[in-house]
């Protein structure tokens, strides 16, 4: 007779579980692995020949300052918004596959809670982000010499801000697509490329309209690239951009997560589980 | 069960043709992570002894999505069956399959319930696979239920020789006008 050691309180076996499905998934498909590392390294070496060519511009006509502070910080940005960008795809994609699948039900009916599933689909999104992304920052030092890690103490600000904020648009997403089925699918991919103007990736917030400034210091990815110019450009670690980040990322975190839990149990109240489509 | 969803689902388990097992993983890799999934110990001895009951062997190493609609079904319920639930959830457990195989599944679930003194919940619309299985049926219109009893008495009741005919009985009564 099998023994049953379920349990009902938070379980990391569960989310192991669940981790292990995924990366079975990985290994089984070379492709999936390959198109981890190819988009995020084809977009820096592009931005990383467009800075060299800026500064060299900058350079030769003189202008130098604005110009070649602009170009010096193409790569860090880029890198960071990948960060933000890949990570939330991690999270999406991840939980894509169960719809795609159609294992959804099997999972929700299973011992399974909410928390775990989120657990295991934000590890899915650091694994699949590292998997991306640690190749590409070397070759960022190899061809353009520019050391994302040389950030050292700022870097772990940037990265945890970028990584809740991924976190709380992918649990969104993920209740709509729960909800509406994948004809909603497009989010995952598009989402963030609305805040992407507002959130002052490539310039600063001094470059928007008054009125939009006040939009782009609601979005936590705003406070990481002012601190990546801070931190490139003027040498300076600004914490104060990193707390205040980290405070609207929290509550960033708490609607994501209410926006999931009210979107599955109005899917599981209409029935939607079973009927996973277009 | 609302207050205690979890712990009663952790003893229960569910089959459906509408929903499938990830497609690239192996039987065996798809077995191990629902096996994880409802705790179950002992877990590789546990996919062993479902390979042998349910003639999973030859191809338990092959991606879930390579198998035939009957090896599909016998692979799905050993899912169903990983945690020896105490309650088992089917919809359509034999719907696409060949009559052969549809009998080996009945076979099987009756064994299971026998041994386990389980509780099977079932959805079909096949009349004859209800009167083998089930002891107690509701029959359900347009989403209410309009008729309520064991296979016996309600075919005694609609004056009819099997269920089936019980079933086009209230499939076509106007509404509100069931036995």
């Amino acid at each position: 007779m099998t023994v049953l050691t379920a349990e009902i309180a938070f379980s990391p076996t569960r989310v192991g579980a669940l981790v292990m499905r995924y990366l079975y998934l990985m290994r089984s498909s070379w492709p999936r692995l390959a198109e981890l590392v190819y988009w995020p390294a084809v977009q820096m070496l592009t931005w990383g020949f467009l800075q060299t060519y800026i500064r060299a511009q900058a350079g030769a006509s003189g202008v130098g300052g604005a110009m070649a502070v602009a170009g010096g910080t193409l790569i860090g940005s880029l890198l960071l918004w990948d960060t933000l960008f890949r990570c939330q795809l991690g999270f999406s994609v991840s939980f894509m596959e169960e719809m795609w699948s159609r294992n959804i039900a099997n999972l929700l009916i299973s011992p399974l809670r909410p928390i775990e599933f989120a657990a295991a689909l934000m590890a899915m999104s650091l694994i699949r982000m590292a998997i991306g992304l640690v190749p590409v920052t070397m070759m960022a030092f190899w061809f353009f010499g520019f050391n994302l890690w040389g950030l050292g103490l700022a870097l772990v600000g940037f990265f945890l801000n970028l990584v809740l904020t991924s976190w709380a648009i992918g649990l969104a997403v993920s209740g709509l697509v729960l909800r509406n089925g994948l004809g909603a699918e497009g989010l995952a991919w598009s989402v963030l490329f609305f805040v992407m103007p507002f959130a002052c990736v490539y310039y600063p917030v001094a470059a928007l309209p008054a009125w939009l400034q006040t939009i782009a210091w609601c979005l936590p990815p705003t406070y990481v690239f002012e601190g990546l110019r801070a931190a490139v450009v003027g040498r300076q670690l600004r914490a104060d951009l990193m707390l205040e980040a980290l405070a609207i990322n929290v509550g960033l975190m708490a609607l994501g997560a209410a926006a999931f839990l009210a979107l599955l149990g109005s899917a599981r109240k209409a029935g939607a589980l079973l009927s996973m489509g277009e | 069960m609302a207050r205690d969803r979890y712990r009663a689902l952790g003893r229960m388990n569910f089959e459906s043709p509408y929903v499938d097992m990830p497609h690239r993983l192996t039987v065996r890799q798809n077995l191990r992570v629902f096996g994880r999934l409802y705790g179950v110990a002992g877990l590789e001895k546990r996919i062993e002894a479902l390979a042998a009951d349910l003639a999973l062997e030859p191809f338990l190493d092959r991606p879930a999505g390579s198998l035939s609609a009957g090896q599909k079904t016998r692979v799905a319920l050993a899912k169903a069956l990983i945690n020896d639930p105490e309650l088992l959830l089917l919809d359509e457990p034999t719907a696409s399959l060949d009559p052969d195989t549809a009998d080996w599944v009945r076979g099987r679930l009756e064994a299971f319930r026998r041994a386990r003194g389980a509780t099977i919940l079932l959805a079909s619309h096949n009349m004859a696979e209800v009167e083998r299985l089930c002891g107690r049926v509701l029959m359900l219109k347009q989403g209410r239920i309009v008729d309520d009893g064991s296979p016996d008495a309600l075919i005694a009741r609609y004056g009819r020789s099997s269920l089936e005919e019980v079933f086009l009985d209230v499939a076509r009564a106007p509404a509100g006008e069931e036995a």
